[in-house]
């Protein structure tokens, strides 16, 4: 046992301020004998009292009350212009849109209510700094690839990374180095990036400007962030988190550590996703060692300048949510799912998998708030099961995958939806269970990269029969579910070993998914 | 002094029964309830707003929902009520004696302590001692459970509100399953008058026409419920709700009824011709 012990005492309240003690087990050596100390050390999380006020929000009120005649955009005038859109969004809503304007703050050079707020959100989630996004976490990822490279920089990504993050290679022109995931053999999902693998990238490629770790993943997925965060600054690395399903984890400390918490350099957080704001809204945090003023500029080249106040104000009301009332909820949210997963288990055929798959590497740690369920067991693909949840029992489930069907529970949910879930899927075992197939379980073939993915998408490209592509460069995304990790990215040499695997997995009914062809007679290279 | 309590039956029309004095008002964790007295129908209690039962016309709907799958049925040994916290459809079991078991499951603990204190002509049904009362979830309960019933009456509230996940295919699968092999299950059908309710009500026959090889719909005069009228699902393993009407058998046992006559029970199964036009188009859609 070495280095430092770190546990968590239960967060508690008292009047103002959200604090936790934290024991610190310090190892004292003598000779051969270890004795440990336990330092109780008190850590203040933020300021409740602060965290009550939600600037772009108090300050469109104020304006409201205001009555400003409008001889600015939007045309519609508070909704005056558009009788019909007024009917639909109702009137409070279409008069929140309204431009920037000096009561309002810009988003494109906030200096009042707007930076007040992100210093708020920053605070809450305990980053730097914190910027409102509100071209999707899509737009905050970009501004994380684009920060840390330009044209030419090496960028360490797991094999299955969002698609964003490949455009965001497009944009700067940065070159891929790629960890590959690995697979767990029964579920059929890509898991974690593990610790060893990246440790080999980063020495292969020791002039990387950045690692970038999606996590959790999708389906509740967590790396070691730490150890990765601590590994990569060893060795003057960034490290930048996709935490697009991990808004909860900065409120609730029973939950998986977040990117800031695990020192990274930038997060993209979907505040719309867990966090409860308006689709398309999303916040980027900085860690304490980031160039605020690159950044903004790099979040200017693609940011609309005129912000919708809808979205900006969603943001700010679910950040104040979120710190006063987060923890209490992502608890409520948590024993939902646990509750869910073992009524799933009980049933039999199912497995709704939890923190028993923790290994110590490719699964460091699980977000016990994702309701993750591999059906394969019933004979049941993912997509079939989704299909029946809404087609004849109402229930819209986030996605189903060739082994898995993900359902999103939120701060919204009810006890009483779940156990309607949780019938549902009896039910359906009762009458549409089949014999079981197996799966077809992938293994992984490194990618060579030929080119940057800015290359190959503005290079000339034809269409050629996948049989005469070995020794060509790939001029699209060669996918294959499960479990959902490119075979080919653009750029990438096309060989042999690759074509006889792809056209294996297409015979084994896997989907295919990523070429103009679809039915995979013919690739993209370029010419 | 003019007071008034009004439910909203659809947009435009509106239900008003015109108040002597409110007697409780409190939210639980499921609903917000409340029961005031009134001088047309006597005490009523409504949740969220719409009326669930009144003392004047309440002998309609438990006597319907109860004597119906109990005169067609020839031996219920053991019965699952689901809602029902009232204790009004325990009560109208409680007249048979061969029934043993009585599984009344309601989630809302407040709605039974509420109807203990201002309905004990209901929820006395509930002191019957073959009667067990179960505070959980109707889905919960019922997980699990095989071949266990021989009726299941679903007298829980509102198809649209927090006991939507009782008038599911999940639900009726549920049911399916935890009857007997000659099992009845009854459920309240709404009402299918107000365009507004239509689609509740198609959606409802559909289920239960495909979850059930014998699914008939049965008629209720019902004056608190919206448009009056009221419909009644009975879907069953085996028995045919008028072919299998033994009327000799239940006249025999004497119950006192004020709505429910053999004869009636017949004349329930004879629909408008647009409620049967629209059962029978949800009944031919794959």
């Amino acid at each position: 046992m070495a280095g430092i012990s770190f546990k968590m005492a239960a967060t508690r309240r008292v009047p103002q301020f959200i604090w936790y003690l934290t024991n610190e087990l310090i190892p004292i050596r003598n000779n051969e004998s270890v004795v440990w100390i336990v330092i109780e050390r008190l850590v203040v999380r933020m300021d409740l009292e602060k965290q009550k006020s939600a600037p772009v929000y108090e300050a469109l009120e104020r304006f409201r009350k205001q009555r400003v005649v409008p001889f600015d955009v939007p045309g519609h005038k508070r909704g005056r212009g558009n009788p019909e859109l007024v009917t639909l969004l109702g009137e409070k809503c279409v008069s929140l849109d309204v431009n920037s304007m000096k009561p309002l703050d810009n988003l494109c050079h906030p200096v009042s209510v707007i930076l007040d707020a992100e210093k708020l959100a920053a605070e809450a989630f305990r980053a730097a700094h914190a910027y409102f996004m509100v071209g999707g976490t899509t737009s905050a990822v970009q501004s994380m690839v684009l920060t840390a490279c330009k044209a030419g920089d090496k960028i360490i990504l797991p094999r299955n990374v969002h698609r964003s993050v490949i455009n965001a290679l497009v944009l700067c022109g940065a070159e891929p180095v790629y960890v590959n995931p690995e697979v767990d053999n029964h579920i059929g999902i890509a898991l974690g990036m593990e610790l060893s693998k990246v440790q080999e990238a980063i020495e292969k490629y020791p002039d990387a400007k950045a690692i970038l770790v999606n996590n959790p993943t999708y389906y509740g997925i967590c790396s070691d962030l730490r150890s990765i965060v601590k590994l990569a600054h060893e060795h003057n690395m960034m490290v930048l988190v996709d935490e697009a399903h991990g808004t909860h984890l900065y409120f609730n400390e029973n939950l998986p550590v977040s990117a800031m918490e695990a020192g990274a350099d930038m997060a993209a957080v979907s505040m719309h996703k867990s966090g409860g704001s308006l689709t398309q809204s999303s916040l980027l945090l900085l860690g304490e060692n980031v160039n605020t003023r690159y950044v903004e500029q790099i979040i200017n080249l693609t940011q609309t300048t005129s912000a919708s106040y809808l979205l900006l104000s969603s943001l700010d009301i679910s950040r104040r949510n979120l710190a006063l009332r987060g923890r209490e909820s992502f608890e409520k949210v948590k024993n939902m799912a646990e509750y869910a997963r073992s009524e799933i288990n009980s049933i039999g055929g199912y497995y709704a998998y939890g923190k028993e798959l923790v290994n110590g590497s490719s699964i460091f740690d699980y977000d016990v708030t994702k309701l993750s369920v591999y059906t394969r067991d019933i004979g049941l693909t993912g997509i079939e099961v989704y299909d029946l949840l809404r087609d004849e029992y109402d229930i819209q489930i986030e996605f189903g995958d060739i082994g898995n069907i993900l359902a999103y529970i939120s701060i919204g949910d009810r006890m009483q939806d779940i156990e309607r879930l949780v019938g549902a899927l009896e039910d359906i075992k009762r009458l549409y269970s089949k014999p079981t197939s197996k799966l077809h379980n992938a293994e992984y073939i490194a990618p060579i990269v030929a080119a940057t993915p800015q290359k190959a998408f503005y290079a000339a490209k034809e269409l050629v029969p996948i049989r005469e592509t070995a020794g060509r460069i790939c001029g699209e995304f060669v996918m294959c579910y499960p479990p959902g990790i490119p075979i080919l990215a653009p750029g990438e040499m096309i060989t042999e070993e690759i074509i006889d695997y792809t056209l294996y997995a297409k015979e084994k009914g896997c989907s295919m998914q990523g070429p103009e062809d679809g039915s995979l007679e013919k690739l993209n290279v370029l010419k | 002094m003019e007071f008034w309590f009004s439910e909203m039956h659809t947009d435009n029309v509106k239900m008003s029964i015109r108040v002597d004095k409110q007697l409780f008002s409190a939210t639980s964790d499921y609903q917000k309830i409340d029961v005031f007295d009134s001088a047309e129908f006597g005490k009523f209690l409504t949740s969220d707003g719409s009326v669930i039962f009144s003392e004047k016309d309440e002998f309609t709907y438990d006597e319907m929902i109860v004597h119906v799958p109990m005169a067609v049925h020839p031996h219920v040994r053991k019965v699952l009520v689901i809602g029902g916290g009232d204790g009004g459809v325990a009560r109208e079991l409680s007249h048979y004696d061969e029934i043993e078991e009585i599984d009344v499951v309601e989630p809302d603990e407040m709605f039974v302590n509420v109807c203990r204190e201002f309905f004990p002509d209901n929820a006395c049904g509930l002191d019957d001692p073959r009667v067990r009362l179960h505070n959980r979830d109707g889905l919960r309960f019922l997980r699990g459970k095989t071949d266990e019933y021989d009726l299941i009456i679903n007298d829980s509230t509102d198809p649209l509100g927090h006991t939507a996940g009782l008038f599911t295919k999940e639900f009726y699968g549920s049911c399916y399953k935890a009857l007997k092999e000659d099992g009845i299950m009854v459920y309240q059908h709404g009402s299918p008058f107000f365009d507004e309710d239509e689609e509740t009500c198609r959606a409802m026959h559909k289920k239960a026409f495909k979850s059930f090889p014998v699914s008939r719909v049965y008629q209720a005069h019902i004056p608190t419920c919206p448009s009056g009228y009221w419909l009644f699902g009975f879907a069953s393993k085996k028995y045919h709700p008028i072919k299998d009407l033994d009327a000799k058998r239940w006249n025999d046992r004497g119950i006192k009824t004020w709505y429910y006559t053999t004869n009636l029970h017949m004349g329930a199964f004879m629909l408008p011709k647009y409620v049967e036009d629209l059962l029978r188009e949800e009944e031919s859609k794959k």
